[in-house]
């Protein structure tokens, strides 16, 4: 039977999931890449391989997220698509009449409008990261508590600390001004969560015409404290699926699927030899950083050349 | 900034009696230098005309020209001046635009101080025949970015448009330079074209920031890879001759917006941004530099507009530290958005 696979590597962590022609998950997992895509992307490839029965054929792999170049062509990728693109598509298999689209990632955080089930309007974070998952971890980590309980803590206080929104250099210190004045661990995180909350609506969300039904999707829809607080200000409902950190994932694998043909993909990838080399092209005076890819020592691709000439 | 350095050195070498040099293409090194030197807030346009001159000088140039802006760009020049004085370089600064207006004998004085037979009859012949080489230059250009995503051949526009400015450059009088043109023009045309159904998208924003490729990551490059016809309104012919006619025209049709000038060209954006969601326009994007304090204050304005016509609308800033994987993708996502919405254009949309 014919099956697709889907790759959504992000900052933080790596996703991937292989559907059947009706869209049904077959195999899913969800990695952190630990800094190294290629690797990361080695080991999901081999999880996923051990989840999927044996009648199933790859005819199809699409990739997405920030490395979504670079393992597109270690994987020979029959679609390299942004992560918006692939979000919106995969969400819309699962639920077509959504119209709002949340996504807090990693390093990154996205609206996207849908009406219809087409994309109208999306916005990204632009420079910084402030108010996206890595503030959240470091934040964790600082008050040494398991990012995965920090939902459950916000839940339980009552009166939540004020907490600068804008940016996350001002809201580590009011963070450490709050705690050092006598605020509890609780009330501290719930304010942490909702600060997030009012970050995300003001630079992202901002101009946007937020409408239900909603979904608020990546990593940090798994906190609680974080959905509560969207729900409260929104004044709306908010659903999280349960297979929202995959939904990327899911979408480039229907997007995949759309441009499949008859040509199989083995997933042998484990003893391929993946090396990329970068270096400064020092010909004019823009020194372009020119990174070549070698697939067992062979030049497959290049880029970075400013004028085209350099391969 | 861009290809301007064409009739702008053909004036000068033939008005003055000086050697003539071409400024460096911008390159990384050419920002670099630039943000070194700069403060880190100013926007970036100071940055790279800064840089810009450091490499002049350090080639061996001994005057530099400035021209000024509407908004804090007037009072850039005093300050580069100061910084490359306070570097150690030893040059005559020459300001055409002070305090926001041109005046004529300040420059003449000025240009006597360089060359002593300077002969301002001379000048306005040349100054007649550079003008209209830019005018020139930018209706080739107009028609290039809207054409330049759908040729047959690859490079097939810039390589003529490369051969067409080195003869530009050769002009002797204003009849050569005209057939030149003419010449020039019916070749463009003659060039394979695969143009159906198309994707029309405005470019609008800061002047330096749309004008010079590599401030703007090569924008235009990028969204002709996807197959979308550009126009853009902002080149050198309409900020020398036009701007002044079409700013009343401007203000009026969009008196429900705004009221005064606001400086720059931000009215003229606000105007524009009407006119594109008018035309029907797929979708309209809005660059700026960083810190464009103008471009800042009418991008709310803009924002109404394209949510009242619904057309979307994106906004870039540029920055020395900009990203460009980061543009890439938010391009890739607005170009996949337009083309859904073009292919769905009969689904009703609250």
């Amino acid at each position: 039977m014919k099956c697709y696979l889907g790759i959504d590597i992000g900052s933080i962590s790596t996703k991937g999931v292989i559907i059947d022609e009706e869209n049904n998950i077959i195999a899913s997992s969800y990695i952190w890449t630990e800094g190294n895509p290629v690797e990361s992307v080695k080991k999901l490839v081999e999880i996923l391989k051990q989840q999927l029965p044996e009648e199933y054929k790859i005819h199809g792999i699409g990739t997405t997220g920030s490395a979504r170049k670079l393992i597109g062509i270690m994987l020979n990728a029959n679609v390299v698509k942004n992560e918006i693109t692939a979000h919106a598509v995969g969400t819309l298999a699962f639920h077509p009449d959504v119209k709002t689209i949340l996504e807090i990632g990693g390093q990154d955080s996205k609206i996207i409008i849908l009406r219809n089930g087409i994309i109208v309007d999306y916005a990204m974070n632009t420079l910084c990261a402030a108010g996206t998952g890595s503030f959240l971890s470091s934040q964790a980590k600082r008050l040494s508590i398991p990012i995965e309980d920090f939902g459950e803590i916000a839940l339980t206080s009552k009166n939540p600390a004020k907490i600068a929104a804008r940016c996350t250099v001002f809201a580590e210190s009011d963070l450490i001004h709050k705690a050092q004045v006598g605020y509890s661990k609780q009330d501290i995180i719930a304010g942490l969560c909702k600060s997030i909350v009012l970050n995300y609506l003001n630079n992202v969300g901002k101009g946007k015409k937020i409408r239900g039904p909603i979904i608020f999707q990546g990593g940090v829809s798994k906190n609680k404290g974080v959905l509560k607080y969207f729900r409260e200000i929104l004044n709306e409902d908010v659903m999280v699926d349960e297979n929202g950190h995959l939904m990327g994932a899911i979408g480039i694998a229907i997007l995949s699927k759309k441009e499949s043909s008859e040509k199989q993909y083995d997933l042998n990838i484990e003893d391929i030899k993946f090396i990329t080399k970068a270096n400064e092209c020092n010909k004019c005076p823009n020194n372009c950083e020119i990174l070549r890819i070698y697939k067992n020592d062979e030049h497959v691709d290049s880029w970075g050349s400013m004028c085209g000439k350099v391969k | 900034m861009g290809n301007y350095y064409i009739p702008a050195s053909y004036f000068f070498s033939h008005v003055l009696n000086a050697k003539i040099m071409k400024s460096p293409k911008i390159t990384s090194k050419t920002i670099e230098l630039g943000s070194k030197y700069s403060p880190d807030f100013v926007c970036s346009p100071f940055k790279y005309t800064l840089g810009t001159m450091i490499e002049g000088l350090e080639k061996g140039a001994n005057v530099i020209f400035q021209l000024g802006g509407g908004c804090r760009y007037g009072y850039y020049s005093e300050l580069q001046e100061q910084i490359l004085k306070d570097l150690g370089y030893d040059f005559l600064y020459i300001n055409f635009v002070t305090g926001g207006k041109a005046d004529i004998k300040k420059i003449y004085r000025d240009l006597k101080k360089i060359d002593k037979k300077f002969n301002p009859i001379k000048a306005l012949y040349y100054l007649f025949i550079t003008t209209k080489m830019i005018k020139y230059m930018d209706k080739i250009d107009d028609y290039i970015r809207k054409n330049i995503g759908f040729e047959v051949n690859e490079n097939e526009f810039e390589k003529t448009n490369d051969e067409m400015l080195k003869e530009f450059s050769k002009t002797k009088n204003y009849i050569s330079l005209y057939r030149t043109y003419k010449k020039y023009r019916k070749k463009m045309k003659s060039i394979k074209v695969n143009k159906k159904e198309v994707l029309k998208v405005g470019i609008i924003g800061e002047l330096y920031t749309v004008m010079e490729p590599f401030a703007n990551y090569f924008l235009e490059r990028e969204l002709a890879k996807f197959g979308i016809e550009i126009t853009r309104f902002t080149n050198a012919h309409y900020l020398l001759f036009e701007k002044t006619r079409k700013v009343k025209k401007y203000l009026k049709n969009t008196k429900e917006y705004i009221k005064y000038r606001m400086g720059a060209d931000a009215h003229d954006n606000v105007a524009r941004a009407k006119e594109l969601c008018e035309k029907k326009y797929e979708g309209i994007i809005h660059i700026k530099s960083s810190f464009c304090t103008p471009e800042i204050g009418c991008m709310h304005i803009i924002e109404k507009i394209c949510s009242k016509y619904d057309v979307p609308v994106i906004f870039f800033s540029f920055d020395s530290n900009t990203s460009e994987v980061g543009i890439k993708t938010r391009l890739e996502a607005f170009y996949e958005m337009i083309e859904m919405r073009k292919n769905n254009e009969m689904l009703p949309r609250d």
